[in-house]
């Protein structure tokens, strides 16, 4: 992993991956098939997170996202679609006018990124032990934001709870 | 660097687009996802490059996975709430806010 050419054609690999299954995310007719690739792609942005030496957000990545999150939203998807109608259209009316403007923003996203030369590139390296980091890190510069995010957390599932309950109970 | 940042980019915008297009609700939470992450990708890679020692990019990318998982959960709770009432989730089989 440490030499640069390995890590090039990693990276290659996992933002072909990345891009081509985010790309059938947004334009598979089948909503059961677009949360399977978004589980794809969500694997490969944690890959991308580990050649940027992000080692805990990668592994936090693959249980929070792909674990979780796309889990939840195929069991939304199979308690609400329906899945024999396959021929049903899946986009608006207004994906020509979201395919223009989505060109527009990343041709000038793109060229921002190629025309900024003045990276100012740190020289040091990142902490060696990385989840030892992150963990002292949120037990005493980060507190309140830890804290805070957790009620949020709490907020967040006693208010699904209380969503989906219905009105039965 | 650069790569990294137009990786970003590019799955931002696909992530945008989906938001724009998809008639379904729950593609619409998926393409809120791709941004997220994107955005992660990008407060990753600053941190790996721009920030030298210390690893504020990566708790603030902590903080966004775990306020998009809130909003995973409680999305799809309203999501199962409107098929309860419309038994449709397509984004105009509910265009009435009051009743």
């Amino acid at each position: 992993m440490s030499d640069p050419g390995s890590v090039g054609i990693a990276f290659w690999i996992l933002s072909a991956i990345v891009l081509i299954s985010g790309l059938l995310v947004v334009s598979l007719k089948n909503i059961f098939h677009c949360a399977l690739f978004l589980m794809l792609c969500l694997t490969g942005v944690a890959g991308i997170f580990i050649l940027l030496h992000a080692e805990f957000l990668a592994a936090a990545q693959v249980l929070v996202y792909v674990g979780a999150v796309s889990v939840l939203m195929i069991f939304a998807v199979m308690l609400t679609s329906n899945l024999a109608r396959k021929k049903i259209v899946q986009t608006n009316q207004n994906a020509l006018v979201a395919f223009v403007s989505c060109v527009a923003f990343v041709v000038g996203a793109l060229w921002l990124i190629k025309g900024t030369e003045v990276w100012k590139f740190a020289t040091e390296a990142l902490p060696a032990n990385n989840t030892m980091t992150i963990g002292k890190l949120l037990m005493t510069e980060f507190m309140l934001p830890f804290e805070v995010v957790s009620v949020l957390l709490v907020a967040a599932m006693i208010g699904a709870i209380v969503l989906a309950r219905g009105e039965e109970a | 660097m650069q790569y990294y940042l137009m990786l970003a980019a590019l799955l931002f915008v696909i992530g945008l687009f989906g938001v724009i297009t998809r008639r379904n609700t729950i593609g619409i939470l998926m393409s809120l996802e791709l941004m997220f992450n994107a955005a992660n990708i990008n407060l990753v890679a600053f941190n790996r490059y721009i920030s030298g020692d210390g690893l504020t990019g990566q708790i603030f990318a902590i903080f966004i996975i775990v306020v998009a998982a809130a909003e995973a959960t409680i999305g799809l709770a309203i999501v199962l709430l409107i098929y309860r009432n419309w038994r449709g989730i397509d984004t105009d089989s509910y265009s009435v806010m009051k009743w």
